[in-house]
């Protein structure tokens, strides 16, 4: 399988991808967080068909759909395009004192200003998990913040700041 | 009516026509700077509405209006954008400039304009308007196509050429002999240089200089710093909107993606009051006997813009209706050759103006049309369909 990826300035990137069954794959991300899904006219191969536009958020849906364990390393490259934006991945440890209750009763967002953007659990990932999902021992989870917030949310998850 | 009451009237009365002018052209699927050119022509002495007493407001907004369209301009396209799109495409930037720029520096010569009006003219046939043809790519559902890739490249590569363009231009302007203008093509190719590499290695720091999480810190820090860095390259010689366009090439393009959503009201205000000033100042009887020279001039243009979309995704390898498309698609001149055109009428040489509005509204109106009506048309140079 072969994923061609082309910079389109100004707008984003299109990335093409020939499926086993012959067809092609056409997808425009643009810059603002869209995108268009494209299928490519038969006679004139080189002329999008088919369009199908997507809005930032519904693209972030599909996206969720797809590729949901890509997550992590979305982030990881969005905190570094972001200045004073940071990701960190926090594991649960046996002796935390949220092993076993929620993800609301960490009140991250509260107390640090972080959000908690997903929960890694073995080969699985939980992506943008509610408050009321539970926490085991084992747990990662995956928080973009400041980096102040982010070591305020490393000692509290780790029961070294008392809540 | 006192003075406060009349300059409020005048500037309420113009931006509510302005908003009437964008819709229509939105409902045709045009692009709004025509329609402005023709409606500002029409202000004035003997208009409809005179706008004597805004006149200063709006030479000075129109100023303001260069400075954060050049901004924006340089926000649009990353370093690394730049550098990929000249590795790549830089043969068909060569082309553009070859086929487009002469034919506009010889109609200069032609209507007897001076050689620094017809250098003036050569850039306004040279650039296609980024602003009209990137919106009609979206509108038309053409990112996704194959031969998109070199028609934004071909738009990144005149953008930069606008930098080293504009400054030459300034120089030419100024009287200066050919030593002097090898100078300051000289400066401008090295600030451009300098400010390029030094965005790679230190724009990150520039970018958190300006960082706030308060809009209206980052919307003054920005519009200050981009103020006072073209205030003082117009001090030295240089351009005001160059060194605006500086600015925004050095800001790293995670900070550029907030700049452009908090400036892009502001932008549009202020570059809507420089193409009306700039019609203003354009007398409308002198546009009738140039009309045909426009035209001609058009038809030319039109031709060799074809042409270079053609050379650029022939490049890319993409058949004969592609070719169409990038060509026609790249047709259509707007805001910056008004800016070029806008240079020359400050320095005195008012002539290139009427040549540059007929030019310019025939151009973005056509522009846009050609690449419709391409479309369907080019269907016949495909080849028959393969029994697959």
């Amino acid at each position: 399988m072969e994923l061609e990826e082309t910079l389109l300035p100004g707008v984003g990137v299109r990335y093409e991808l020939q499926t086993r069954s012959g067809q092609v794959l056409g997808i425009v991300v643009q810059r603002e967080g869209g995108a268009e899904i494209a299928v490519y006219d038969r006679r004139d191969p080189d002329r999008a068909r088919g369009m199908f536009r997507l809005e930032p958020e519904e693209a972030d849906a599909v996206a969720e759909v797809l590729g949901a364990p890509r997550l992590t390393q979305r982030f990881a490259d969005l905190s570094r395009e972001v200045p004073g934006l940071e990701s960190g991945r926090f594991p649960i440890a046996e002796g935390s004192p949220f092993a076993g209750r929620t993800l609301g009763e960490t009140r991250a967002r509260t107390l640090t200003g972080c959000s908690i953007v997903a929960i890694v659990r073995g080969a699985d990932v939980v992506p943008s998990p509610s408050p009321g999902d539970p926490l085991r021992a084992g747990d990662v989870l995956v928080a973009i913040g400041s980096s102040t917030g982010l070591e305020q949310l490393d000692r509290r998850l780790s029961g070294r700041l008392p809540g | 009516m006192d003075h406060v009451a009349a300059l409020l009237v005048e500037l309420g009365l113009l931006f509510l026509g302005l908003s009437l002018l964008g819709l229509a052209a939105r409902r045709l699927g045009l692009s709004p700077v025509p329609f402005v050119l023709i409606a500002a022509l029409a202000l004035g002495d003997g208009g409809i509405v005179p706008l004597s007493t805004a006149e200063p407001f709006l030479t000075a907004s129109a100023e303001i209006g260069v400075v954060l369209l050049l901004l924006t301009l340089g926000l649009e396209f990353s370093a690394s954008e730049l550098f990929s799109s000249f590795r790549r495409h830089a043969p068909s930037g060569v082309v553009d400039l070859v086929l487009n720029a002469p034919p506009g520096f010889a109609a200069g010569l032609l209507l007897g304009l001076p050689w620094q009006g017809a250098l003036a003219l050569a850039g306004v046939t040279w650039i296609s308007s980024s602003g009209i043809v990137a919106r009609l790519l979206g509108d038309l559902g053409r990112l996704a196509n194959r031969e998109t890739p070199a028609v934004l490249s071909v738009l990144v590569l005149e953008d930069l050429a606008m930098a080293l363009f504009l400054p030459l231009l300034v120089v030419a302007l100024a009287g200066g002999g050919p030593t002097a203008a090898a100078a300051g093509i000289a400066l401008a190719v090295g600030a451009v240089l300098v400010v390029l590499l030094a965005a790679r290695r230190h724009g990150h720091r520039l970018g958190r200089l300006l960082t706030h999480d308060d809009d209206e810190q980052v919307m003054l820090r920005l519009v200050g710093l981009t103020l006072l860095v073209a205030g003082l390259a117009q001090a030295m010689g240089a351009s005001a909107a160059v060194g605006a366009f500086l600015v925004g090439l050095a800001l790293p393009a995670s900070f550029a993606d907030r700049a452009r959503a908090i400036l892009g009201p502001l932008r549009d205000l202020f570059a809507a009051l420089f193409f009306v000033a700039f019609g203003f100042a354009t007398d409308p009887g002198a546009i009738l006997p140039v009309l045909p020279a426009a035209l001609a001039l058009a038809a030319v243009t039109t031709a060799t813009k074809i042409g270079t979309g053609w050379f650029a995704a022939r490049r890319d390898g993409v058949a004969v209706p592609g070719r169409l498309r990038a060509g026609t698609a790249l047709v259509a001149r707007g805001e910056f050759s008004i800016v070029i055109a806008g240079l020359a009428v400050t320095t005195g040489l008012a002539d290139v103006g009427p040549i540059a509005t007929g030019y310019v509204l025939i151009l973005a109106v056509t522009g846009p049309v050609l690449t419709r009506v391409v479309e369907p048309l080019s269907a016949h140079f495909l080849p028959a369909p393969s029994l697959r």
